[in-house]
């Protein structure tokens, strides 16, 4: 089984890195926080250029409804804090003043998933990318690593409309490097297999391409989809990995309840009734912990995944 | 020098155990981020609340009349975790579970894990409506008990406070207290340059809390204030706290970086030995009966 690299930056470096590199280039760019422009890798952008940079303190609801008013009136916003401030507190004001006139804010969500990690669960956020992707023509990214993440920045800067990203608080496993290519929609076909298909997203890609390994010493050919864009999902991607592979796991660093699983069953039951298993946090609150520890006690270990691949492949043949 | 009462005495000692706890968690709980600053920040507070100001009972942590506690800045859970340590609530060893995976001592403090923890606390600005609404539940069901809410003074900025603080005076719930801790610091820096909080005593008064201003270092300012807070009748009292940011140890007093982080052990080395320095200055340790214990 290979080994990934663990990264020495956070995603949410990269974030803000990358859009520093986007405000140099781009007058019309603005950066918002709430007490949280140094949580999201802002520090370089707010010495170098303090007037783009606003932080309004700790106050998401009024961080997110400002980002509305500044979007109406002709600036690109980037924003963030936390997940759970992000995608829960200020989610109203995300979906009516955002949303719902499809303003250009992008707003991104540190400590997302697991790696809220040793803060627990008041900082951790197994719900948000089934809340984001609920409301009307919002994006929802979920970079697996740094390379990613820049790639995706730029990539959604070209692409006008609200975004939500979910960002690590802790390093990630590396996977990618500059040629990472990302469009809105599409999925990424990492690993070609023929017998069943793994897509992942964020930091459980990793945890795929592991799985991946174990399988094929096991003879099982398991394709990988990097679903990094659950929304808009790839429902091509979707359907084209039913059809060849005639099996599916999704591998979600969320609640198995409405996200990156629920999003993929949602297309299969209704155009490729094909076996589908989804891994991920069953539908409780996690705990404090290290984050790699906590995905290995939360059912998304190698080997749950490797375990759910089983199973689907046993239903596909049965 | 003035004499100092067996109470008063005994209360710096507790502080300054809790502080020695803060700093042995923040060395020695993995690799996890600890919020030293923050809890050094309100250690005298919540040493006079449990050790003097409420009424409770560790050996019987649900009992329906205690006084209860709501630490709204969640982040400063070392001095909370330590303080219920040594009250008794659960064994001392615990406390270097802090943080980890499979404790009961969780990233922030969560109620129904920790024997003691009267609220879930760690997303900010919450806290005060919490304790509303238990202060307004032991007022339906007749109890004689109070309610104490810690805020940070950056987490003032979440308008959530405001509607809290407005509605509590206007349903003359008087058996909840309010303490700012005001160390005029946030996680990004100074509270002032990222939205000010001035004129706080004003605006507090405005509105409809009894508002009191304490050095909130000084034991016997806090017991004094809490305990009148307890009894003040028909609205409900603020006490501004005027604090430093990691109060009590010299290196991490007013610097912002250890708002959260690990220690080394060399960091807490130092910190022991000031510590100790501190509680040798008060004096040997007397006994019951006002006789001086010599070899302690
Ligand atoms: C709703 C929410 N937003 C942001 C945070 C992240 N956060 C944790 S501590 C902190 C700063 C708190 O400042 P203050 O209230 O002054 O407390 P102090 O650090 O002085 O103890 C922030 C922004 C949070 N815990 N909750
Ligand atoms: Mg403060």
């Amino acid at each position: 089984m290979r080994q990934f690299e663990m990264e020495k930056r956070t995603t949410r470096d990269a974030y803000g890195a990358a859009v520093f590199e986007l405000a140099k280039e781009d007058p019309s760019i603005i950066a918002i926080g709430a007490d949280t422009t140094h949580n999201i890798g802002l520090r370089d952008m707010t010495q170098a250029m303090p007037d783009r940079v606003i932080d309004v303190g700790i106050a998401e609801q009024n961080m997110m409804a400002v980002a509305a008013g500044l979007a109406a009136t002709g600036m690109k916003v980037w924003g963030g804090s936390f997940a759970p401030f992000v995608s829960m507190r200020a989610l109203e004001q995300f979906r009516t003043f955002i949303a719902y006139p499809h303003l250009n804010v992008k707003m991104c969500g540190g400590m997302g998933g697991l790696s809220g990690s040793w803060e627990g669960v008041t900082h951790q956020s197994t719900e948000d990318m089934a809340i984001m992707r609920t409301i009307p023509g919002t994006t929802v990214v979920y970079p697996a690593d740094t390379a990613s993440t820049r790639a995706i920045v730029r990539a959604l800067d070209r692409f006008p409309g609200p975004a939500y990203l979910r960002l690590g608080k802790v390093p990630f496993r590396r996977i990618f490097d500059d040629s990472y290519v990302f469009v809105p929609g599409k999925a990424n076909l990492l690993e070609d297999g023929s017998d069943l298909t793994l897509i992942g997203c964020g930091a459980t890609l990793a945890r795929c391409l592991q799985a991946k390994d174990l399988l094929a010493e096991k003879g099982i050919s398991a394709r990988v989809l990097d679903m990094s864009c659950i929304k808009p999902l790839d429902k091509d991607a979707v359907c084209a990995a039913a059809d060849e592979t005639g099996a599916i796991v999704t591998v979600e660093e969320g609640s198995v309840i409405g996200g990156l699983g629920g999003a993929v069953a949602e297309t299969l039951v209704q155009y490729r009734p094909v076996p589908v298993k989804i891994v991920g946090v069953k539908d409780v609150f996690a705990e404090t912990g290290e984050h790699e520890a906590l995905m290995d006690k939360y059912g998304l270990s190698v080997a749950d995944i490797v375990c759910a691949a089983q199973e689907v492949l046993a239903k596909k043949k049965g | 020098m003035i004499a100092m009462t067996d109470r008063t005495e005994t209360l710096k000692r507790t502080a300054i155990q809790i502080r020695r706890d803060i700093m042995d968690i923040a060395a020695h709980c993995g690799n996890g981020t600890i919020h030293v600053g923050p809890a050094l920040s309100c250690t005298d507070i919540v040493t006079a609340l449990y050790f003097d100001v409420m009424n409770v009972d560790p050996q019987n942590p649900l009992w329906e009349g205690r006084d209860r506690f709501v630490m709204s800045k969640g982040h400063a859970y070392p001095a909370l975790y330590s303080a219920l340590a040594e009250r008794g609530y659960f064994p001392r060893e615990e406390l270097l579970t802090t943080r980890r995976i499979n404790s009961r001592l969780q990233g922030h403090p969560a109620l129904g894990k920790t024997p003691g923890v009267d609220m879930t606390s760690g997303s900010l600005g919450n806290g005060l409506s919490c304790g509303l609404g238990i202060a307004w539940a032991l007022k339906l069901q007749k109890k004689n008990a109070h309610v104490f809410v810690l805020l940070g003074d950056g987490e003032l900025q979440e308008g959530a406070v405001w509607e809290a603080a407005m509605s509590a005076p206007n349903h003359r719930i008087d058996n909840l207290t309010a303490i700012v801790d005001y160390n005029h610091l946030q996680s990004g820096g100074s509270v002032e340059n990222i939205n000010d909080l001035h004129p706080l005593a004003d605006k507090w008064r405005s509105f409809g809390w009894k508002v009191f201003e304490i050095d909130g270092h000084d034991i016997d300012e806090i017991t004094d204030r809490l305990r009148l807070a307890k009894t003040f009748y028909g609205r409900p009292v603020c006490i501004i706290a005027h604090t430093v940011k990691g109060k009590g140890i010299s290196f991490t007093e007013h610097d912002n970086s250890w708002h959260s982080r690990t220690a080394t052990q060399e960091e807490f080395e130092i910190a022991m030995k000031e510590l100790d320095v501190q509680e040798e200055a008060l004096g040997p340790v007397p006994l019951k009966g006002g006789v001086w214990d010599e070899t302690v």
